[in-house]
């Protein structure tokens, strides 16, 4: 590999890459890994900025998106230092275009297609956790495919808030196996998952934890019979779904906007998508310039 | 439009940074004196303990470089820390040094709690234990004149820059003669932690690599749960040292051990006169029937004794967990490994600073929702 090319040094790459092939290999299997300590605070997403430089080619193009956004601080900064380190490596707003998409809490609303990689940053990589703080009591859980309190977890939702209290990092199963934290993401992202076209790779630098969907691979979230899994409605008083206030698309996840005086504003959050629509492609910020609300 | 203050990136990025080297300066508090630059050197020795602990848990000893970054940290610990393990994280390993033994240092400063009198002598040297913290307003307006004087006085006519080396035997060797405590283990191979992933049950040379790094206050607030009744655990300090430690290391091309430099440490051992809590079997750890005492271990890069101190009340406490199961947090090596590290406990913490507006949202979806069918159910 070219020396100096995506800062981590080789024996660094060469973990990280045996990792992720048996992440792949292992279907939502949690691998360990020694995490290298990186210019950017834990936190912020060195898991998965690891995985992105650990596999970067010069060839590919790169977006990072931070709650949907390419000009997110966050997103900015990460995207800044993987150009510095990748020399001949291109970014990019478009997701069509991308080549490998590093994200922070959304999946882009474009379909993905065969050939792209998404890399997720991973704040907590065990769904357990929310029911067992030991990770050696959660590893022997894994193990046995026991899920029972993470089942128990949900039931007791259901009794005391007649649904299931969890808005982001919903578990799911994978390969009808182990069950994984698909980070952050909202229930709207999670089916996204299920039988996608690309390698979804999930890197938890903080947690020292490797993990990945290959492609087309069944994901199911944990959910009863007779109670199926439903995503955020987005839906106003009278019922009806909410629109963008700036596409008109009905059917994206939204950001919403409160307004001194008035009702809340709701637009797109996934930026790229939104100037697709409204015929600016690469240009999100488009109509923020140009039209206002 | 709440958020875009949190977009716009580029620019606000580098205004950031420029905001800060302005806060640096002293520019925010118009005809104030920003006072002169800080050297390296300056930081190195009048801040000395300030760059040992970065030294330790940035995890690289390095005097200079971590005066740097307490300079451009802006005196922040953690981050000027950060900045070294940054660094620190790809370099290459040049090779493994053997075992150092505390018994090699060349002391500044060697006292025992247990014994009124020790073999080679208690040395009280340079702390601050028994200095009244009463202000010292000479150093408000100090000129280097009068600091060489003073130095010219303390230390005559004679500048003294070698510290003789001591041999001397350890508190401990004398009670493990007198099997009073259990006889060393066989010595583990160190762990690299920042090269091989976590196992879990946690090896006790990981468990030390990862306290040698652990950010002071974390180490000390484990320390004291066991002190304050979260454990049952009674240290003595059988010794605690603080000296330079001659570093040997194989030489590449010979392969014969050549003494590389040395780094300025501070080792601890305590003895536990409870090996259990009230209730818990005993008070002291019985070893093939007969009573005895527990050893724990601490040291850290650089003069910090609280550190090394707490890290060996740690130790002990994870080691009467190993051998009766944790029952308290600190005799948890789970639990104290993960919370100990500073730059990563500082990480997570900080990044609640970043957009969550996503998961807000879906928070927001999720109780408007439940909210929606409260109403409807009445």
């Amino acid at each position: 590999m070219n020396q100096g090319f995506g800062f981590l040094d080789d024996l660094a790459v060469r973990e990280i890459r045996r990792g992720l092939l048996k992440a792949l290999a292992i279907p939502g299997y949690q691998v360990p890994y020694a995490s290298r300590e990186m210019p950017v605070a834990r936190g912020f997403g060195t898991g998965g900025l690891q995985i992105s430089l650990a596999i970067a080619l010069p060839r590919d193009r790169l977006k990072v998106i931070d709650q949907g956004a390419d000009d997110s601080v966050n997103a900015v900064a990460l995207r800044r230092f993987i150009e510095a380190s990748c020399p001949g490596l291109e970014t990019t707003t478009r997701t069509v275009e991308a080549t490998l998409i590093q994200t922070r809490h959304r999946i882009p609303e474009q379909p993905l297609s065969p050939g792209q990689v998404m890399v997720y940053q991973v704040p907590y990589p065990d769904p357990l956790q929310i029911v067992e703080p030991s990770e050696s009591r959660r590893r022997r859980c894994h193990a046995h495919g026991d899920y029972a309190r993470l089942w128990v977890r949900l039931y007791e939702d259901m009794v005391r808030f007649n649904e299931v209290a969890i808005s982001n990092r919903y578990p799911a199963r994978v390969a009808g196996r182990y069950v994984i934290d698909p980070s952050p993401i909202p229930r709207f992202d999670v089916l996204k998952l299920h039988q996608s076209p690309v390698a979804h790779l999930f890197g938890a630098g903080r947690e020292k934890k490797l993990y990945a969907v290959p492609p087309y691979t069944d994901v199911e979230p944990l959910a009863f019979s007779d109670v199926p899994f439903a995503v955020e409605p987005f839906r106003d008083a009278t019922g009806a779904r909410r629109t963008c206030a700036r596409c008109g698309a009905a059917d994206t996840y939204l950001d919403e906007l409160p307004q001194v005086g008035a009702a809340s504003r709701w637009q797109c959050n996934d930026l790229d998508r939104c100037a697709e629509r409204l015929g600016y492609p690469g240009d999100s910020d488009h109509d923020e310039h140009h039209a206002g609300p | 439009m709440g958020y875009v203050a949190m977009r716009g990136g580029e620019h606000a990025i580098a205004e950031a940074l420029n905001a800060l080297d302005l806060l640096r300066a002293g520019a925010t508090d118009p005809g104030a004196d920003p006072g002169e630059a800080l050297t390296i050197a300056a930081i190195r020795h009048q801040l000395r303990l300030l760059t040992d602990r970065v030294m330790g848990e940035g995890g690289l000893y390095a005097p200079d470089l971590a005066a740097l970054a307490i300079k451009q940290a802006h005196g922040d610990p953690l981050e000027a820390a950060f900045i070294l393990r940054a660094h620190r994280s790809n370099l290459p390993r040049l090779g493994t040094s053997p075992v150092h033994h505390g018994g090699e240092l060349r002391l500044i400063r060697r006292i025992s709690a247990a014994f009124k009198e020790i073999p080679g002598g208690q040395r009280l040297g340079p702390g601050t234990d028994y200095l009244q913290r009463l202000f010292r307003l000479d150093l408000l307006n100090e000129d280097p004149q009068a600091v060489r004087a003073a130095v010219a006085r303390i230390l005559g006519d004679e500048i003294q820059t070698k510290i003789p080396a001591m041999e001397f035997p350890g508190v401990v060797a004398g009670l493990r003669q007198e099997g009073l405590l259990p006889p060393s283990r066989p010595a583990q191979a160190a762990i690299d932690i920042t090269r091989e992933p976590l196992a879990l049950p946690v090896p006790r040379p990981a468990r030390l690599a990862h306290l040698v790094r652990g950010e002071t206050g974390g180490i000390l607030a484990m320390a004291y749960s066991t002190m304050r009744g979260y454990g049952y655990l009674h240290p003595t300090v059988a010794e605690l040292r603080v000296g330079y430690l001659p570093v040997r290391l194989p030489h590449p091309l010979t392969g014969e051990l050549v003494e590389a430099g040395e780094m300025l440490i501070t080792e601890c051992e305590i003895v536990a006169t409870h090996g259990g809590g009230p209730g818990k079997g005993g008070a002291a750890g019985k070893e093939g029937g007969q009573p005895r005492l527990l050893l724990g271990y601490g040291a850290c890069v650089g003069h910090n004794e609280v550190k090394a101190i707490a890290m060996a009340m740690c130790d002990r406490a994870m080691l009467n967990g190993d051998e009766r199961g944790p029952a308290q947090p600190a005799e948890d090596p789970e639990f104290v490994i993960a919370l100990v590290d500073g730059i990563e406990s500082m990480g997570f913490c900080s990044h609640y600073k970043l957009p969550h507006y996503v998961t807000f949202q879906a928070d927001l979806e999720n109780l408007r929702q439940a909210a929606h069918r409260a109403k409807g159910a009445l």
